[in-house]
């Protein structure tokens, strides 16, 4: 049987920390994309050409220099914000930096341009006879969006949605590198102090693959959920 | 003003970014392309085989090449890193045998677990491509009595490898991205360079921020030439223009 050496309990914390950091991110990455997406389709300049330099700049650079910028360079910049609040405001607060707030924060930021560029192309392809049918019974916006915009467009999405998924939780994994303490860090740990790194790393491994297969899963039901009423494809 | 006594003031005036520092980022920018560009060349010559395997209509074959294409992209190359960087040392015998000097150092044991990653990926792309063939164009390949070898290097692979080239663009550009994880096994590649910087001077800014900047102009460096590429080669596939 496999013998975890005591390292059993924290690998399951690890994997704990893993699956609320990656859904976490992803829920953030999700409204962020949603945001970016809309800005991208505005009519306003200044909206688009934000929104362009935000997915380009992002998806320009390795998830990992961006982690690190925002992990090291976080702490700095949230006491530069404290000393200049202390300073020119009289206001005594402390911040404390906190490493697992960042990772989702970093990640979020990150899969966020992924996600915009997909909401993008899924909303463009929402029927414009749809969206002027339901102006047409008097639809406001935010009902608009809700009612016909949305759920057109997830159907579309959902292909691209579930590919940033699987990438986002693959990067969760660098994390390890910075110093939360998720189960591939965990699993490192142990290999370098028991020299013994098959046993902790391939199952780290497994249930990373253990998860992917789950979510496809679940993104094949709600595939089918979405095309509902487009002749089954 | 002349742009080298611009740059050569401002380096003067800099206390960070001192000919020393930049010669750290020198030997990372090095020491990233040659982990990149090598392991994307190890990984196509591997993938085009494997591409072929995976399209086989026999399940014994194309099986055991799903698994390692399945396995590989489900998996964090951080951890296959990992199991390949400490995980070299347990074969049996290795410390004896000429590998082992090649093998000790960090680099490849990185460039190993590189080229199996992209081999995965860059097989599914090319399985894909493959798989797009229109059926017209093997028949009439079939009707001029071309074996199945033949077949597939005059009329599949040429046609497959130009229908591939966005996807494979795109894998490039990830697998530069990827490769910034070479810094945590102790390679000195861009990333290292950065890290290096920022805790000599603790300024995590000014590190980061400059290797962010190298790394966006390769990416659209990159991009420039697939898409100069994609122009050549796709150029059948445009719309007619009137």
């Amino acid at each position: 049987m496999l013998d975890l050496q005591g390292y059993g309990p924290r690998l399951i914390e690890g994997a704990g920390v893993t699956v609320q950091l990656a859904i976490l991110s992803l829920l953030l990455a999700i409204v962020l994309g949603l945001l970016t997406a809309t800005a991208k389709m505005s009519r306003s300049w200044l909206l688009h050409k934000v929104a362009t330099l935000y997915t380009t700049v992002i998806r320009g650079v390795p998830d990992l220099v961006l982690m690190m910028l925002l992990f090291f360079g976080g702490q700095i910049g949230v006491n530069m914000i404290s000393d200049m609040l202390y300073d020119h405001f009289d206001i005594d607060l402390y911040i404390n930096f906190n490493a697992f707030a960042a990772g989702v924060l970093t990640i979020g930021f990150i899969f966020g341009a992924y996600m915009g560029e997909t909401f993008r192309g899924a909303f463009m392809a929402v029927d414009e006879g749809q969206i002027e049918a339901g102006k047409a019974y008097g639809m406001g916006n935010a009902l608009l969006f809700r009612r016909v915009r949305f759920p057109q467009m997830m159907r579309h999405a959902l292909p691209g949605l579930s590919n940033n998924w699987m990438v986002l939780l693959k990067t969760t994994a660098l994390v390890s590198v910075i110093g939360l303490t998720d189960m591939v860090r965990v699993a490192a740990e142990a290999s370098r102090a028991t020299h013994e790194p098959f046993v902790f790393l391939l199952p780290v491994a497994a249930v990373y693959l253990l998860i992917a297969s789950v979510s496809e899963w679940i993104f094949a039901q709600l595939q089918k959920r979405y095309n509902v009423g487009f002749g089954g494809q | 003003m002349d742009i080298t006594t611009w740059m050569f003031e401002w380096l003067e005036g800099n206390a960070i970014f001192t000919p020393n520092t930049l010669g750290y980022y020198w030997d990372g920018f090095v020491t990233t392309t040659q982990l990149v560009f090598l392991s994307l060349l190890a990984g196509l010559l591997l993938a085009v085989p494997l591409a072929i395997l995976r399209s086989s209509r026999h399940k014994w074959i194309s099986l055991p090449v799903y698994v390692y294409t399945y396995v590989f992209r489900g998996t964090p190359l951080l951890i296959q890193l990992y199991i390949i960087y400490y995980g070299v040392v347990f074969f049996d015998g290795i410390q004896e045998t000429f590998l082992w000097p090649i093998l000790r150092e960090a680099f490849y044991p990185a460039l190993i677990a590189f080229t199996l990653n992209t081999a995965a990926y860059t097989t599914e792309i090319f399985r894909g491509a493959i798989k797009a063939t229109s059926q017209g164009e093997i028949e009439a390949a079939k009707a001029y009595g071309m074996s199945s070898s033949l077949m597939m290097r005059r009329i599949i692979l040429p046609s497959a490898f130009r229908r591939a080239l966005p996807s494979y663009g795109n894998e490039v550009i990830f697998m530069l991205h990827a490769s910034a994880i070479a810094s945590v096994v102790t390679l000195t590649d861009l990333t290292g360079a950065a890290r290096f910087v920022y805790a000599r001077f603790y300024a995590p800014f000014d590190a980061f921020l400059f290797v962010a900047a190298i790394y966006l102009c390769l990416t659209f460096a990159i991009l420039f030439v697939f898409r100069q590429l994609e122009k050549r080669l796709l150029a059948h596939l445009k719309p007619l223009s009137h």
